[in-house]
Order: C-alpha cells, then sequence, then structure tokens
C-alpha cells in the first residue's frame, strides 16, 4: 500500500537507541526525497525510562508539530515494554506492529490485547550477533522497519544505506561490511 | 544552488552560527538548547569556525562577557534556555540599554515550576520587556532564516538593539526536519562585517554610565526608538533576504487569511498544527485562518490589528501564563491593540501547551469551533480565558 | 548634536543623546567638580607627615597630588571629605575640619 504520509510510532528505554533509530529512518528516506520528521518525546532523562520517538515521511511538506496517536506502525526495541506500555495504542488496524525479541511470534501475540493488525518480529540481538559481533539493535531494527512499513523497496534501502555507512565509515571499512551484512540479514529474519 | 537538508532545529541555527563565523560566543548549556554552543564548540575544534568561544560559568556571566566583547566592538552571540535566560536577566536589561546588537538564540523551554524541561514560551515571554527585539519560527527552516537576518538587524544603525531568536524546545530544536540551507558565500555577503560606530577597542569611551532621573527617562525614551524603528528594518532585511532564499518573511504570516471569519493567533509551531486544521476545516466550507506573529518585540499592533479587521472571532493563544487572571502576553497585547483598532471581533483567549502538554491538530479544530460559536452567540464571558486540554 | 559629555545636561531632549548614553570622550570628571559635595575637609599637617604616602594609596578619588615622590597638599576639586586617609594616616598628620 503506498501511503502519502507514514507515521511510526517507536517505544524504546532510554539509552537503547530507539532516538537514534528513529533518525537513521528519517535519514533514509531524506536520502530518497522524502520530507521527513524524526523526534523524541522526552519523559523522565534517565536510562531505562520508557521513551517514545516519532517518524513521519511524507511526499508532501510537513507543518503539524504533534505527537502521533494513529501510528501506522509501531516499533517495540524492548519486548519487556510490552508489561507496562499500551504499545498498540491507537495504532492503525492496516498498519502493523514490529517487536524486537528473542522470543517467538507465539509467545509475543498474548501480550497485544488483541491487536488485529499484522505483527513481525526480528530477533535483532541475534542478527547483530552473528554480523557485528557486538549487540547494536538498530542497524537490524531498521532493516526491518523498512521492510515492514514497505517505504522503500530492499535495493533502494541498501544502496542508501551502502552510501551513507561508506561515508560514515570511511576509514573502518570492515565496520561497514558488518553493517551491510547486519541490514540483509535482519530483511531475511524479519516475519 | 541551495542546499536540501535535513536537520534539527538546534542543528539547522548552529549552522547558521557556523556560517556567520561571529567573532565571540560565551555560553552555558542548558537543555534543550546545549546542542548550540556544543556544535559550536565541535565546530571551532574542527577549524570551520575562528568564533572565540568562551566557557562560562553561568548564563549571567555569559551574557556579561557577551556585553563586554560587543562593546569591544566584537560581532558577538549565545545561546539558552529557560532558567538560564532567566539567570541572564539582569544583564539583559544592560545589553539593550547599552545598545549592544548582541544576538542570542532562545530553545523555549518552561520555567520551573513544576521542574519541567518542555516547551513553553514562559522564559522569552518572561523577558518581553527587556528591550531585546525577538523573533519566533515555526520550524526549523525558519529558525535558521530568523539567525541569519538578526545580525542585520540588530546592528542596523537605527536599531542597534540585541536580538532574541526563538525556537520551540524539543518540538523544533531536538525535531529533525527536512530544510534549505543557503550557501556559505550568500550567507557572508548577506550578514556583511560588522564595523560599530563606536567600540571599547577603538574609541576612547565609556559603556552603562550611571543617569540621575533628570536623564534616565530620556535615556530610555531613545532605547525605545531603537525597538521601534526595527520594524521597518525587519522588513527590509526581509525583503533582501526573500531576494537571495526565495523565502518571504514580515512582521507576521497569514494563512487563509483574508477572507477568515474564525482566526487563530498564535506563535511558533502550533502554527505548522493550525495550517493542517485549517486545510481540513478548509474542505468543508469552513471559512478559518490564522495569524502567525513572527515579531513579538516590537509588537506589530497596527499591522496585526489590520491584518483581523474581516476577522468575526479571534482566538489568541499563549503559550505563556502570566497569572494576570487575563490568559497569557499575546492575549492581553493583542485585546488591547483591537480595543484600540476600535475592532468588534469577539476575542476567545487561550492558554495551551504549557509544560510540553501536546497541541494537535483536534485542538486547533475545537477552537475554531468554539470561534463559530461566540461569533453567533456573543462571547458570554470576555473576562475569561481557557486552556486546551485541561482536565476539570 | 553634540557628542561631547559637557554639552548634554539636564535640558538634553531625548533624541540628542548618546547611543546607550555613551560617553565618547576621556577625563570627563575634570568638568564635574564634585569636591563641592563635600561637608568635611582634610588638613594636612606637614610638620607630623613623614612622606609614606599611605594617604595617597587609600585616597578612593585621587585628590591627594604627588610630586617628585612626595605627596603635596590636597586637591580638593573632587575630594567629597570622606576622612579615609585620616584612617589611613599612621601619624595622625590628617585632621578633619567642619565645611569647606
Amino acid at each position: 500500500m503506498e501511503r502519502q504520509l507514514t507515521e511510526i510510532r517507536w517505544h524504546g528505554r532510554g539509552g537503547q537507541g530507539a532516538k537514534t533509530a528513529a533518525l537513521l529512518l528519517a535519514d533514509v528516506a531524506f536520502a530518497i526525497g522524502k520530507h521527513v520528521q524524526g523526534f523524541p518525546e522526552y519523559g523522565p532523562e534517565r536510562m531505562g525510562a520508557p521513551i517514545t520517538a516519532y517518524d513521519r515521511i511524507s511526499n508532501s511538506e510537513i507543518r503539524v508539530h504533534s505527537n502521533i496517536y494513529e501510528p501506522d506502525f509501531v516499533v517495540v526495541v524492548d519486548d519487556t515494554l510490552l508489561h507496562t506500555v499500551d504499545v498498540t495504542k491507537g495504532l492503525k488496524k492496516d498498519g502493523a506492529i514490529l517487536i524486537n525479541t528473542e522470543k517467538s511470534k507465539e509467545e509475543i501475540l498474548p501480550l497485544l490485547k488483541g491487536y488485529e493488525g499484522e505483527v513481525y518480529t526480528i530477533n535483532a540481538k541475534d542478527v547483530s550477533m552473528r554480523t557485528l559481533g557486538k549487540y547494536f539493535p538498530n542497524t537490524p531494527l531498521l532493516a526491518a522497519v523498512v521492510k515492514v512499513s514497505g517505504l522503500m523497496s530492499e535495493e533502494t534501502f541498501l544502496r542508501e544505506m551502502e552510501k551513507s555507512l561508506r561515508h560514515k565509515f570511511r576509514k573502518k571499512l570492515d565496520v561497514l561490511d558488518g553493517n551491510m551484512k547486519a541490514l540483509k540479514l535482519a530483511l531475511k529474519e524479519v516475519a | 544552488m541551495s542546499l536540501k537538508e535535513r536537520m534539527s532545529g538546534n542543528e539547522a541555527v548552529a549552522y547558521a552560527m557556523k556560517q556567520i563565523n561571529p567573532d565571540v560566543m560565551p555560553a552555558f548549556p542548558i537543555t534543550p538548547s546545549t546542542e548550540l554552543p556544543q556544535n559550536v564548540a565541535n565546530y571551532i575544534a574542527n577549524g570551520e569556525m575562528t568564533t572565540e568561544f568562551i566557557p562560562v560559568e553561568s548564563e549571567h556571566s555569559a551574557m556579561s562577557a557577551a556585553i563586554g566583547a560587543e562593546a569591544a566592538g566584537a560581532r558577538t552571540m549565545t545561546a539558552t534556555s529557560s532558567a538560564g535566560l532567566a539567570f541572564m536577566w539582569e544583564m539583559l536589561y544592560v545589553a539593550a540599554s547599552s545598545r549592544l546588537p548582541i544576538v542570542m538564540a532562545v530553545v523555549n523551554r518552561a520555567l520551573t515550576g513544576p521542574l519541567n524541561i518542555n516547551c513553553e514560551h514562559s522564559d522569552s515571554m518572561g523577558a518581553r520587556d527587556s528591550g531585546w527585539i525577538q523573533i519566533y519560527a515555526e520550524n526549523n527552516q525558519e529558525a535558521y532564516d530568523n539567525f541569519l537576518q538578526a545580525y542585520r538587524i540588530a546592528e542596523h544603525k537605527k536599531v542597534m538593539t540585541p536580538v532574541m531568536i526563538c525556537q520551540d524546545g524539543f518540538i523544533v530544536s531536538h525535531g529533525v526536519e527536512n530544510i534549505t540551507l543557503l550557501e556559505d558565500e550568500k550567507v557572508k555577503n548577506f550578514v556583511g562585517e560588522y564595523n560599530p560606530e563606536h567600540s571599547l577597542l577603538k574609541d576612547t569611551m565609556a559603556v552603562g554610565p550611571y543617569a540621575t532621573s533628570p536623564y534616565g527617562m530620556e535615556a530610555k525614551r531613545a532605547q525605545a526608538e531603537g525597538v521601534n524603528q526595527a520594524k521597518d528594518v525587519i522588513l527590509e532585511v526581509a525583503k533582501e533576504f526573500g531576494e537571495i532564499s526565495g523565502r518571504n518573511y514580515g512582521l507576521y504570516e497569514g494563512y487563509c487569511l483574508e477572507d477568515a471569519d474564525y482566526v487563530i493567533v498564535a506563535i511558533g509551531s502550533a502554527c505548522g498544527t493550525t495550517k493542517d486544521a485549517i486545510d481540513e476545516l478548509r474542505k468543508e466550507g469552513k471559512k478559518v485562518g490564522l495569524l502567525k506573529v513572527r515579531v513579538f518585540r516590537p509588537f506589530p499592533a497596527e499591522e496585526l490589528t489590520d491584518a483581523l479587521k474581516n476577522a468575526k472571532a479571534i482566538a489568541i493563544m499563549d503559550r505563556a501564563e502570566s497569572y494576570s487572571s487575563q490568559g497569557g502576553p499575546l492575549a492581553a497585547e493583542l485585546s488591547a491593540a483591537l480595543f484600540a483598532a476600535k475592532s468588534k471581533a469577539e476575542v476567545k483567549k487561550i492558554v495551551y501547551g504549557l509544560n510540553g502538554r501536546d497541541y494537535r491538530v483536534e485542538d486547533a479544530k475545537d477552537v475554531f469551533a468554539a470561534l463559530e460559536d461566540i461569533a453567533e452567540n456573543g462571547n458570554k464571558n470576555p473576562f475569561e480565558y481557557t486552556y486546551i486540554g485541561l482536565r476539570e | 548634536m553634540s557628542l561631547t559629555a559637557k554639552n548634554i545636561n539636564e535640558n538634553t531632549k531625548w533624541q540628542d543623546l548618546t547611543l546607550g548614553l555613551q560617553v565618547y570622550e576621556p577625563a570627563t570628571s575634570r568638568d564635574f567638580m564634585t569636591g563641592e559635595w563635600r561637608v568635611s575637609t582634610p588638613v594636612l599637617d606637614m610638620e607630623k607627615c613623614k612622606q609614606c604616602l599611605l594617604c595617597v594609596a587609600y585616597c578612593p578619588d585621587s585628590s591627594i597630588p604627588v610630586k617628585d615622590g612626595k605627596r603635596l597638599d590636597f586637591d580638593l576639586n573632587h575630594c567629597k571629605g570622606c576622612g579615609i586617609c585620616v584612617e589611613a594616616c599612621p601619624f595622625e598628620a590628617i585632621t578633619m575640619k567642619e565645611g569647606k
């Protein structure tokens, strides 16, 4: 489904990089010519406290400056939030939720309060450990959300990411390689 | 060719600072403006700026050092928010009365208490009578553009008055959005060099002398003239800026305003949200519009009331509570101006968005519905002001 | 519009003041004889004075001229009669008298 405006809400904990992930998504959408808005909602500024971040990705200028109450997609960076935060609140039925978890989808579903839309999971830790040797969940999550949301084709996404990572890691090309592997594996693993 | 980028409001203003490359920046960090001195310090460390950065021990010292630097003839800037601005209070008045054209980036955040770091206009609104010019932005693009125009206004011979360039904390300062930047060369030519007529390094002179009562009143009247003259200068500078950027600015912006019966008057990021509500309501045939106040000091009373002359009902919205029992400062000043202009419009004073409370498209629609109601049935409580989204 | 401090007085209009009341010349105190405010006046007893020059350092109004390492009598144009020199003098060489 081609959306004029895609709205995404991220749930994470302070220090886990949910805000960074939201900004990375805005970056890659900007790179393909979209109008973007990526912003955090700050609560208690403490590591581990639940935080929310948002993305708006649009074909036209974005003027609205409020939070997102009826997102098309929700990304949950930390599955322990499922017990305390109403992550599917306002989530559109024709949208989807993506959860970073080591658990199976069957274990996750009962925690989603009967959400009727699509549910996807990704084990970003596993993907990250296998490709980067360290736990950097943002890279696999970014790939997963691009696939789930259909914001751009996998080819476009990988091409743009390689361009930006090549610039970012121009002195550490092995890191570039690991990141590209993580993106590709995540695109396969998300389901 | 201009440069398409995506940046947060803080990044955008820091980029403008880099392009202007002023002589001196004394600053002390405070959320949500911390990134401004931080990014400038990075630019300096990377050799992209030659600004003398002065790490001071407080905002009072930041403004004091800015005053000293500016009096010495250096183009000076600083940045702050909330309690930091409050801590500058005493020196704000010294800067303005000494006619020192400092430019300060203000990232609007609530003053305490309750202790809160989120967006509110209470900080700069509290400083509205300090003698500084105040220009507000709706988004990162405007924050960037306003900062580029600031020195031309502040340093104009007729003005010689410091300027605050305000943006909404977090909503704009930390929100990454598309932006179009100007090339360094264009900025350099537009802003130009700073050559004050008098300065401590050039002349034998004294700044900030004591004034007894036979002189003080004339001194203040002379100071006011700088602010009064700023209105024309802001427009002149905006016109020239429009020529190099293609982006046009005035003292205010009207959106669907000319034929609007029901008008929201607001400042800052809420205006973008209001525009979306207007588009939706216009499709339903509702004659709704927005008046976005860009320049709050000097207060463009004649221009604003003229722009509102066709409105039947006006909602004046403040992102600040002034505990005056009369709503916020914009409501108080614009109401007074409407009275002077003999406006017959019904007025609704509204306080919204305190301590970062979200303002949504639905909220704007509710306000327009309320305006329709008072236009039809009259305002039963003209002295009352109301809140958006208050639980009661 | 004159920019010299001497020409700004209590009849000057706001339009004729300098920017921010800035003063563009040095030594404007020469034009203002603040010694006129004095209600008591220091008197030096040259016999007791040992020329230690402590009074010179303490005087807040630069009213004790020094020549060839020796203090002269008071320059009363700006002396406000504060009496600090009396306290500073270890030899009781300075006393205050009432009036100018």
